[in-house]
């Protein structure tokens, strides 16, 4: 059982923050993401696109802002627990108890969910059957790319993720390639690398098709496709791998006993305290009158839900103002020298 | 201001008044018209305002932006007549616009 001071949920930009305005008042905080690198929606949906409303950042895209929020964090100790999402969170005494996924426990006093709009999860395929065979033979994530050797995969999807799999895939797999439009969003030298593997007849290529069935009782067994002009293809194969980009889904937030709306978390704006005793959230899974969902939102509303944190944390204690500036206290546990 | 016409994958039909400025996406949002979740609020950077517009209105919206067509490949249920509802923004020309709203945005 891991022992926290506050437990953040969400590693983006306002998870990070908060975790900052933390350790910068004394308080320890562990922090739990279900994607597998820091930065939330910033780093998963726009790495690359500018941003240009963060206070006296004129201008730095998704990725850049990330790095900062990460650098800002290096003069303190903070345990990242990616890959893991939090499934149950429950009071015992004056604890929360919340575990993760992967059978990770904590006990905190202070909950502060910093999640987005919720955790990212793969996009699946649309027909229902398709569940069935999901994580035998339908895969969204690679993990062993043995099983594959000598096999007929069929890959959906015109990124990086598919693109790069299909190339992979080639040299010991039979590879099917299916996508729902001629142009490819992937890198231009994998791109190229296709069409030299379609050329060479390593890769089939199908274009302007989309899944529509999956047939097979036990096993899978073939898949049907459909053009543009409705025309349809059935194809065997042993595995089918779709990478469509991930999602946001609210998941096991909604079971936590919070007053939800539209999904999105009702909370005070004193604290950013939930219905909940000791759980807040910020950012833009937070909703109150006025809300707006910017960044800098986020940043305001985890150093005012850090301070609420500080009293069920140090109940014995009285929290004190103090600025960086002149705060002997902070620059300590800063690591940096006072004048 | 423009009358869109929006038409939920169970046939209810919505006849909404949306003022010139907001987009498509917006007009549905605060509107309280289910199927539309749009999760990153605008930013073209999640496929879940997903709406079909309606065949002769094609050619009357201002054209996709680049990575508009990125983004609809991660759509749920792509077709030809698909469109990011954040990336329509709503003029007086856009009176009388209709789009259905898939079965799901995921």
């Amino acid at each position: 059982m891991n022992k926290t001071d506050a437990l953040i949920i969400g590693a983006g930009p306002t998870g990070l923050f908060t975790a900052h305005q933390l350790k910068l008042i004394g308080l320890d905080c562990e922090v739990v993401d279900n994607l597998d690198k820091i930065g939330g929606q910033c780093i998963e949906l726009y790495p690359d696109k500018p941003i240009y409303d963060i206070p006296a950042v004129p201008e730095c895209t998704g990725e850049e802002l990330t790095n900062n929020l990460i650098n800002q964090l290096k003069p303190f100790d903070i345990r990242f627990h990616l890959k893991e999402r939090v499934d149950e969170v429950k009071k015992e005494n004056n604890n929360w108890i919340v575990k993760t996924n992967s059978g990770k426990i904590f006990a905190t006093p202070n909950v502060i969910i910093a999640g987005g709009v919720g955790s990212f999860e793969p996009r699946k395929f649309s027909p229902k059957d398709c569940e069935k065979f999901e994580n035998r033979s339908i895969f969204y994530s690679i993990k062993d790319k043995s099983i594959f050797k000598g096999k007929t995969v069929t890959i959906f999807g015109g990124g990086d993720s598919a693109l790069d799999w299909a190339v992979e895939l080639s040299s010991d797999s039979y590879v099917n390639l299916v996508h729902r439009r001629d142009e490819f969003r992937a890198a231009q030298a994998t791109v190229d690398k296709v069409h030299e593997l379609v050329k060479a007849k390593k890769i089939n290529l199908f274009t302007k098709y989309q899944m529509i069935g999956v047939k097979g009782s036990k096993k899978l067994e073939s898949i049907d496709i459909k053009h543009d002009n409705e025309k349809t293809k059935n194809i065997k194969t042993d595995y089918v791998l779709g990478f469509f980009g991930l999602i946001m889904q609210l998941g096991p937030i909604a079971n936590w006993g919070l007053n939800i709306n539209k999904k999105t978390i009702e909370v005070d704006t004193e604290k950013f305290e939930t219905n909940q005793k000791g759980i807040y959230a910020v950012g833009d899974i937070c909703s109150y009158p006025g809300k707006l969902k910017l960044i800098l939102s986020g940043f305001h509303e985890g150093a005012l839900a850090a301070r609420a944190c500080f009293k069920l944390a140090r109940p014995n204690e009285k929290y004190r103002f103090e600025f960086t500036t002149s705060s002997k206290t902070i620059k300590n546990r800063l690591g940096v020298k006072g004048d | 201001m423009a009358k869109i016409t929006y038409i939920t994958n169970d046939n209810q039909t919505h006849e909404i008044n949306v003022q010139n400025g907001l987009t498509v996406m917006e007009g549905a949002v605060q509107n309280d018209i289910p199927g539309i979740d749009a999760d990153c609020g605008g930013g073209m950077a999640c496929a879940t305002c997903h709406v079909y517009v309606k065949e002769d209105w094609l050619n009357k919206l201002p054209k996709k932006e680049d990575g508009e067509e990125d983004m609809l490949d991660m759509a749920f249920e792509p077709k030809k007549n698909s469109r990011l509802s954040c990336q329509i923004i709503v003029s007086d020309e856009l009176d009388g616009l209709i789009v259905n709203i898939p079965s799901k945005q995921a």
